[in-house]
């Protein structure tokens, strides 16, 4: 094709690079938060790159791939979803002040 | 067949006899297919069934993603081709309402997926018999919709809707739809071509995203403003924007389609009326007939019947639904005297489908032909070449006396079987 792209031809898919914050703080929609707890969790007592399964699963990716793993409050929406799908179940789910 | 005669069996032009489902999945075969994900659905199911067979024995290199819903498949099928694969799938009836959902999200996100359609009535009541009322339901959703009238057309349409949807002058998804049971189940000789044939006429696709590669994390259709979007990192389009692209990119379709027609024509010597609509003894006739699918398949039998009788009568059997081939209709409908109409499908609470886009085509033309519908075959009814014959008669009767009615006319009624009417 050697004529030149019409401007809707060049308008297809909306692609967008994901930006911190692109929906305002968001952490202030949950009123629950989850906490690790360290002597459970399996990267935590094990020391290695191990499950990250509250990583992976995260729908906000607040969550770090770090030992131990870290959420950001500002963002977290409080879902409850890396509570769900934490095999030693070392998350819950606790009320938070965050003030 | 030997497994070393079937792996070789790609390899040169030959004659198979196949089920109009079956021709799908051959062409799905030779297309070299990435992904299908699919669920089972009466009268589509041996589409899928022959593809995941294929692959099973590896005479397709492709990954099957078993679901648990239409709605499942159809949103794998979306994920499979936004990683830059090409993607297939097939359905009916009930699961193409299911899908329906995703629909507009793989024309918003202009993926190239083929849905082949095997037409079945929608319920309630229960019935697996064929109309066309799955396919017209779609037809808002910005996909690129081709009706077929045998076997050997949905073997050779198939490759033509990889190939325009992937042009990157359209990248629309777009649906190949065949009378379920009639074509679906019913065995025709194919003339299947050799694999390397289809692959030059079909080169692998070159997508506009490709989300596989995983250090350039992207989203795809994230929440869109009602405005253009300017920041100084640079500007995105608003919805709007999108969605004017997808309309004069469908409208625009319409070039690629015949050029891409005639590339097969040449190609292989097979071609199907101008691409966008087949006409038989159309010629000389001021009388047209207009339908699709497997209603047209029985009006060319009546056709030679009424000019036997002196009528000068032709039919045009449409092939492209959407984008609705408008221009090429008012320039072939421009003398015609009358059209009757036959949908098998119907628009509750107005009329025939094709009956009412095609007066809305004909809009404005000096000498408009008159128009007539008539509703047939729902669920599955045989269309007798009688009552297509009493249909030609009764319309052109009114058109002399200049009647012009707005009720919808059923034929083939069986009201006088039933015991409890009086």
């Amino acid at each position: 094709m050697t004529e030149k792209k019409k401007d809707y031809q060049k308008i297809l898919a909306s692609v967008q690079k994901p930006v911190v914050g692109e929906a305002g703080k968001t952490g202030n929609w949950s009123n629950l938060k989850p906490i690790i707890d360290l002597e459970k969790c399996i990267p935590a007592k094990s020391g290695r790159n191990a499950c990250f399964n509250c990583w992976l699963y995260c729908p906000e990716a607040v969550v770090t791939r770090t030992i131990p793993p870290e959420i950001d409050f500002v963002y977290c929406k409080g879902c409850g979803i890396c509570m769900e799908e934490c095999p030693p179940k070392a998350i819950k789910m606790v009320e938070v002040d965050l003030e | 067949m030997t497994q070393s005669e079937q792996s070789s069996s790609t390899k040169k032009k030959r004659i198979k006899i196949l089920t109009g489902n079956h021709s799908a999945s051959y062409a799905f075969r030779q297309a070299r297919v990435g992904v299908v994900s699919a669920y089972p659905i009466t009268p589509q199911s041996p589409v899928v069934e022959k593809v995941s067979e294929y692959i099973r024995d590896g005479k397709l290199k492709a990954k099957f993603i078993m679901v648990e819903s239409e709605h499942s498949a159809a949103a794998a099928c979306c994920a499979a081709s936004a990683t830059g694969s090409r993607v297939g799938t097939a359905t009916s009836a009930h699961g193409l309402m299911l899908m329906y959902e995703m629909l507009p999200w793989a024309s918003g996100t202009r993926l190239p997926i083929v849905i082949n359609l095997a037409t079945r009535s929608c319920g309630a009541p229960w019935s697996v018999w064929d109309d066309h009322s799955d396919f017209i339901t779609i037809r808002d959703v910005g996909w690129i919709q081709f009706m077929c009238e045998d076997n050997q057309e949905i073997y050779d349409t198939n490759f033509q809707a990889f190939k325009i949807a992937e042009d990157p002058r359209v990248y629309i998804p777009t649906i190949v739809a065949y009378d379920g049971y009639i074509l679906s189940h019913t065995m025709m000789p194919i003339q299947l071509e050799a694999q390397e044939d289809i692959d030059e006429f079909l080169p692998p696709l070159k997508h506009h995203i490709n989300l596989s590669d995983i250090s350039k994390v992207k989203g795809v259709g994230p929440v869109t403003t009602p405005n253009v979007i300017i920041r100084p990192e640079g500007t995105a389009p608003g919805y709007y924007e999108y969605r004017y692209a997808l309309q004069k990119s469908l409208e625009n379709s319409i070039d690629v389609i015949l050029e891409i027609h005639d590339e097969f024509a040449k190609k292989f010597g097979r071609s199907y009326g101008n691409g966008l609509f087949k006409t038989y003894k159309t010629e000389d006739a001021d009388s047209i007939i207009f339908a699709m699918g497997s209603v047209s398949a029985q009006v060319r039998t009546v056709i030679d019947t009424l000019r036997a009788e002196g009528l000068k009568i032709g039919l045009v059997s449409l092939r492209l639904f959407r984008p609705f081939p408008i221009e090429c209709l008012r320039e072939f409908f421009k003398y015609k005297k009358n059209i009757i109409v036959f949908d098998r499908d119907i628009g509750y609470g107005y009329e025939g489908v094709l009956c009412y886009e095609l007066k809305a085509a004909l809009y404005g033309l000096k000498n408009t032909p008159f128009i007539k519908g008539y509703i047939v075959g729902l669920g599955g009814r045989d269309i007798k070449s009688n009552y297509i014959i009493q249909c030609v008669h009764q319309a052109l009767e009114e058109s002399q006396k200049g009647e012009i009615t707005y009720k919808t006319e059923f034929f083939g009624l069986e009201l006088d079987k039933l015991d409890f009417l009086d």
